[in-house]
């Protein structure tokens, strides 16, 4: 048994420990939101948060976030960053498919949370690891922008 | 607390509470729909809309929502006619039943795809909409005891002001289920839209922003078991004996079965199961196998262009034209096989009864799938039920001509009886590796300019595998052409006294082939717009005014052209890079499933060497534009996803093995290469066409158009190298 906190809740997840985090989620507990899209840290569809970092759940062995805080899309909203992200993500429409947002949107989390007036370099860099098939690229850009404005 | 059971008569009023209003209507049928569409009831009743008593108001999409906004833009256009608030609608996925939700562009299949979707229901989810509405109307008149015609709609209100009385589309509904079916409806005229050509948001983005929306990927069902198969290395291949001691002892997986196309194992999770499959010892017989590399494909062609092929357009007398030309401009290029690459890799859920099957997937094809699945199974198409989810992307290939995953799905579900329902999931690497692509191309192109530099004659023959043939479109293969093959070139639409246009359709290539975003014009639009674009220069013209003077006869094409050279201020001198850099812009046009898009596209080379695509400006001419925010939101996906293509985009074989298998050697455009993207849409009152894939095509051309103004090379082979521009 490994135990973890995941949006808040203290969860305890029966597993191999080298399981990745994401099928964890998925499989397991049903947070579905996380989504899996290349399983080796290339795409960032599966960004969560640990202990408040962006990492891929995808290559992230669930040992790796016992006793940690884990944030999902599902929870991210209850934060004021997350808030702002999701309803500057709402206000511009910037999801197509939307398979690849969860991920988009955590990683725009992570910015905000460290740089509350990012920069458009800043934002390819933080948001470099997140493919967007759709190429919603400039709307995701926009979006940032926007909330980090709502933020101030 | 249990919920005590509801009794018939209660779940039916229950019922009639939800969904007061069904309508069942009588739609003509476009007359442009096929003919085939004669023989299978087109004027059976459809079902678009159903008003509950709380106020909603669900719109029932036929489309997929794929991304490009289908189930929005269908709504719009309901909402339009039956005058709800936008914030009442909502909208649910239809399912399999072509009598309802065919595609009337596809004489009586139901599907999505080819930019269809608004072409095809703009009047038919107009008629649904105003005919509710009449429905509405007239329920308030008899309620009230007032003439229909001093009833008005707004906003989800219906109102009869003399009397100041009013009610909701909700407070009606039970009440306009009564009224008889109008027998006519007059439809707005395009000056009274209050969400047409406005703004009404995506129905999608709150789901899509917060984890909740459901693809075929979060579909859980009880006792289900997820199957990660082992694939062929090589197309055509099969199984010839396999151990599965190591699978079946990972922990989770419950069963190891032969399918037609690989072994499956299963599991009770995704982790699993791919450990499973990876623990897998196969040995394949590749005696039937492809084993041709790309080198030697690509050979082949050229080889193949030597010879003249079917000829698929021919004007004039263009032999002679080539007699003996003042000038004469030659070029060929190389297109190579493109994986779509969603970021949803495919998957499919079924589930099994003796009776019946049951799937949950990002459905594309429902037709041929219904049709596919059941003969499989032994069953009849309506035996098969199709759930049509959100697909995380698809540019074509949930559209499978061979339902191959989905049978591959149901084929594992047979192989264990059935026995509990089954996720398949393909791995990115499957999803990369195992196949249906974009075909490779070769095209040689030949123009021949008179005395006066004047554009007289045009050769272009193409050599690619079809699409069409062998699937169940293969009647439109006609004289052994394939129109999508040569669908942007066949149609050139310059001003050309003398031109020919034909085909070779190479036997014996194994790759499995599909549409992919755009089709044919991926890449007869690069290759006719660039090698256009030649012939200007020769003729020593500005590109624009070359392309405009052929196109007299062309006012849709004219009126983008102009509008995107406009915007981007062609003919002003581009502003200077910094210090060793060159900069370049260049232009495109082109048509395709009868939407019109140019592009003007800026570059930088820098110091470096390194390419930098600074600015797209696109002009758009789609008819009456539905929803001009989804334009823009489209147009600017297309330019990223062309850009892909033509930076990074390749599937090449070696010895028959696919080398590409995840992004890192396959790789979509990230955030730091996006341009800016500008989108003026021009004001039509055109019937509206697609936008899904129309600004694809003209990126390509345009940007590798702007190169050659920036460094004289002109690159035919993609996608481009940069050893090519240096
Ligand atoms: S699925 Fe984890 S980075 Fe792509
Ligand atoms: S919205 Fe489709 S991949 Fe990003």
């Amino acid at each position: 048994m490994i135990t973890l906190t995941i949006n808040g809740q203290t969860t305890q997840v029966d597993a191999d420990p080298d399981t990745p985090l994401l099928w964890v989620l998925r499989d397991t507990l049903h947070l579905t939101g996380t989504k899996y899209s290349c399983g080796m840290a290339l795409c960032g569809a599966c960004t969560v948060q640990l202990d408040g970092q962006p990492v891929r759940s995808c290559v992230t062995p669930l040992s790796a976030a016992a006793g940690k805080r884990v944030v999902t899309i599902e929870g991210v909203g209850s934060e004021a960053v997350g808030r702002a992200v999701q309803e500057a993500w709402r206000q511009l429409d910037v999801v197509q498919c939307g398979y690849c947002q969860s991920g988009q949107i955590m990683s725009a989390v992570a910015l905000l949370t460290a740089n509350r007036q990012p920069s458009d370099a800043d934002i390819d860099t933080a948001l470099g690891g997140n493919i967007c098939r759709c190429a919603t690229y400039l709307r995701i850009r926009a979006a940032i922008h926007l909330a980090a404005k709502s933020l101030v | 607390m249990t919920t005590p059971p509801i009794e018939n008569a209660s779940r039916r009023r229950f019922l009639q509470g939800v969904a007061g209003l069904t309508l069942a209507l009588y739609l003509p049928r476009p007359a442009s729909a096929a003919p085939q569409a004669e023989t299978t009831a087109p004027f059976a009743p459809n079902a678009f809309l159903r008003i509950g008593v709380d106020n909603s108001v669900t719109v029932i999409s036929k489309h997929l929502e794929m991304g490009q906004g289908t189930y929005t833009g269908l709504a719009t256009i309901v909402a339009e006619e039956l005058d709800a608030a936008w914030s009442q609608v909502r909208v649910e996925g239809a399912p399999a039943d072509a009598k309802r939700y065919a595609n009337l562009q596809w004489g009586g299949a139901q599907g999505t795809g080819g930019s269809t979707a608004i072409l095809n229901s703009w009047e038919q989810m107009r008629h649904a909409g105003a005919t509710a509405r009449a429905m509405l109307v007239a329920a308030a008149a008899q309620r009230w005891q007032v003439p229909a015609e001093e009833i008005t709609v707004s906003a989800g209100v219906v109102s009869h002001h003399p009397s100041q009385r009013q009610a909701s589309l909700g407070e009606l509904a039970t009440a306009a289920a009564t009224q008889p079916l109008p027998t006519a409806v007059k439809l707005k005229e395009p000056h009274q839209f209050q969400l047409v050509g406005k703004v009404a948001p995506r129905k999608d983005t709150a789901e899509k922003s917060n984890g909740k929306a459901r693809f075929t990927q979060d579909v859980q069902l009880p006792g289900m078991l997820v199957a990660v198969v082992a694939h062929p290395p090589r197309f055509g291949a099969q199984v010839k004996e396999f151990d599965a001691s190591r699978a079946k002892a990972v922990k989770g997986v419950v069963e190891v079965v032969q399918i037609p196309t690989g072994v499956a194992v299963l599991a009770h999770d995704t982790w699993s199961a791919k450990k499973g499959r990876d623990a897998l010892t196969v040995t394949w017989d590749e005696e039937r196998a492809f084993k041709l590399g790309s080198d030697e494909i690509t050979a082949r062609y050229h080889e193949l262009a030597q010879s003249p092929g079917a000829i698929a357009h021919a004007q004039g007398d263009p032999d002679r034209a080539f007699a003996q030309p003042a000038r004469r401009l030659q070029a060929s290029y190389d297109f190579p096989y493109l994986a779509h690459a969603a970021m949803e890799p495919l998957n499919c859920v079924v589930q099994l009864q003796p009776t019946s099957c049951e799937i949950w997937n990002g459905e594309q094809m429902q037709s041929v799938d219904q049709m596919k699945i059941a003969a499989q199974l032994g069953l009849e198409p309506e035996q098969v039920t199709l759930h049509m989810l959100y697909a995380g992307g698809s540019f074509g290939r949930r559209a499978s001509k061979d339902s191959d995953y989905l049978l591959e799905a149901v084929s594992i579900a047979q192989a264990i009886a059935g026995r509990a329902p089954v996720k398949l999931v393909w791995l990115r690497e499957d999803d990369m590796r195992a196949g249906y692509y974009r075909p490779a191309f070769h095209h040689t192109l030949e123009a021949a300019l008179d005395a006066e530099k004047q554009l007289i004659g045009w050769r272009h023959r193409l050599v690619g595998q079809s699409i069409l043939a062998g699937s169940p479109f293969g009647a439109r293969v006609n004289n052994g052409v394939d129109p999508i093959s040569v669908e942007g070139a066949a149609n050139l639409p310059y001003g050309i006294p003398h031109m020919r246009v034909d085909l070779h359709t190479p036997q014996g290539i194994e790759v499995p082939v599909l549409w992919w975003r755009s089709v044919g014009s991926t890449h007869t639009a690069y290759s006719t717009e660039t090698f256009i674009d030649e012939v200007a220069t020769a003729a020593e013209q500005d590109p624009v005014a070359f392309r405009l003077a052929l196109l007299t006869q062309q006012p849709r094409h004219a009126g983008v052209l102009k509008l995107a050279a406009e915007k981007a201020g062609w003919g002003q001198p581009l502003t200077q890079g910094g210090a060793g850099e060159r900069r370049g812009r260049g232009v495109a046009v082109h048509e395709s499933f009868g939407t019109f898009v140019a592009q003007v596209a800026e570059v930088t080379l820098q110091a470096d060497g390194k390419l930098k695509v600074d600015r797209v400006v696109c002009a758009v001419d789609c008819g009456i534009a539905i929803n001009p925010d989804n334009i823009r939101s489209q147009v600017e996906g297309s330019v990223g996803f062309a850009l892909s293509a033509l930076l990074h985009g390749a599937i090449t074989l070696k010895a028959g093995v696919v080398e590409q298998s995840n992004f890192h050697d396959y790789a979509p455009i990230r955030i730091h290469e996006m341009p800016a993207v500008e989108v003026h849409i021009v004001a039509s009152s055109e019937p509206p066409s697609g936008i899904g894939e129309p600004a694809v095509p003209p990126l390509a051309p345009a940007v590798a158009n702007a190169i050659a103004a920036a460094t004289g090379k002109r690159l035919r082979s993609l996608p481009i190298q940069p050893a090519d521009y240096a």
